[in-house]
């Protein structure tokens, strides 16, 4: 377990008094009165790490909470789906309408995944990005990596036939084939373990971008909400069809940088995985889940439409990041060699 | 548990091919990759850095041309 963050906002804050309030005693939560209070809840910290805690409660949990029921609190889980209420609805006005031609599941997801280039930061990692750069990646990506995989879990139960079980064949080989040290969130916490940082996800949670956590709540909203499973397997399978090239550059990036094996091993082990489970997802999982469930289609798609959206916008928040502490450096550079 | 009874392959159209239940892929040069994998996608488009494997290369096979380098970009406010 790990304990409560700090709060940096007026929503954080309250869901964090309500989960130090004593059980029994008074409290109240976050709950914004109607979608669009917050103006860009995507990249809002304050609403992203409130939705967070709450949806942490799910997981983890926390060590410092008053309550340890805290999780079916019915407060906080009205204020829960508040805030999922505006989330959703700023996710759904940044894809835009969907709908899946000919309800062809499988051609539309291949062809969402191939023609997103969302590269733009695995390039910059494999061909730019110095040491403390590379290092701030490892560190935002955390947030969701030390947790990888436990969303897309809660879909289990959701879905039925054969997609269940194309969903069970990938998640098993994501928690590591039955050797617990073949664990993606294990290689991961080793990867960041040799370089000397923290594996507590409240280190990482305590800095990440609002855009870093709505890429993860986003996993959470499609995997807790029986409504959305579809779009959840749908992220899955975008997630996954456009992981295995940049994890390759960001392998070759490691390499570059002469960084520790145990996180070259992580990456590599992904190039591998992914292009499995790749096709695991889209065809075994969504193709199936669509057979069985057509109304699903445009769901399905939707999810994987968010997925590149959200997870864009998370890489290009990091792009600018960095962009904008260069500047000023490259700036002296081109001065120095100028004059 | 029960031991797997049944090696099956999936045909992904300008993919790989899916197979669950290899132990082995051998190459016609008698070369072996062995694997732990449930399922593992063997590469059909030669164009993988890890062959046999498949490491989605294919994917990249659309785009013919050079990205554009990122130093052409203009830097925006700092050109003055």
């Amino acid at each position: 377990m790990i304990r409560i963050p700090e709060p940096c906002g007026p929503l954080s804050e309250r869901v964090v008094n309500a989960l130090r309030a004593e059980p029994d005693g008074p409290h109240s939560v976050p709950e914004p009165r109607a979608v669009g209070d917050v103006p860009y809840p995507l990249t809002d910290r304050d609403f992203q790490l409130a939705l967070w805690m709450l949806y942490e409660l799910h997981y983890g949990g926390f060590e410092d909470a008053a309550d340890p029921d805290a999780e079916w609190d019915p407060l906080l889980i009205v204020s829960r789906a508040a805030l999922e209420r505006t989330f959703e609805h700023a996710v759904r006005e940044l894809v835009g309408p969907v709908s899946v031609p000919d309800g062809d599941i499988v051609r539309a997801l291949t062809k969402v995944t191939m023609t997103s280039d969302g590269s733009e930061l695995a390039t910059f990692l494999q061909r730019r990005a110095t040491r403390d750069e590379l290092r701030s990646y490892l560190a935002e990506r955390a947030v969701y990596h030390l947790r990888e995989s436990d969303p897309q879990s809660f879909v289990l139960p959701r879905i039925g036939g054969a997609a269940k079980t194309a969903l069970a064949e990938l998640q098993y080989d994501e928690y590591g084939s039955g050797a617990p040290d073949r664990l993606h969130q294990r290689l991961y916490a080793d990867a960041l373990a040799s370089l000397g940082m923290p594996i507590d996800l409240s280190t990482y949670v305590a800095e990440a971008e609002g855009a870093t956590l709505a890429s993860v709540n986003l996993m959470s909203l499609f995997a807790l909400n029986r409504r959305l499973r579809g779009a959840a397997m749908g992220h899955l399978a975008a997630f996954e069809a456009t992981s295995a090239l940049p994890c390759g550059r960001i392998l070759r990036g490691v390499r570059r940088l002469r960084l520790p094996d145990a996180v070259a091993d992580y990456y590599d082990e992904h190039v591998e995985a992914d292009a499995v489970h790749e096709q695991l997802a889209i065809r075994g999982i969504c193709g199936t889940l669509v057979e069985d469930e057509p109304d699903l289609a445009d769901n399905v798609l939707f999810g994987a439409l968010a997925c590149l959206a959200v997870d864009g916008l998370a890489g290009d928040v990091l792009l600018e990041r960095w962009r904008s502490s260069r500047a000023p450096r490259e700036r002296r550079q081109h001065d120095r060699a100028a004059g | 548990m029960t031991r797997k009874q049944r090696v099956t392959v999936i045909d992904c159209p300008r993919g790989p091919l899916l197979v669950r239940g290899a132990d082995e892929v051998v190459g016609f040069d008698g070369t072996t990759a062995e694997t732990n994998r449930a399922v593992v996608a063997v590469c059909r488009c030669g164009r993988s850095e890890r062959l046999p494997w498949c490491d989605d290369s294919h994917r990249a096979r659309r785009r013919r041309r050079p990205p554009p380098k990122t130093k052409e970009e203009p830097a925006e406010e700092e050109q003055d």
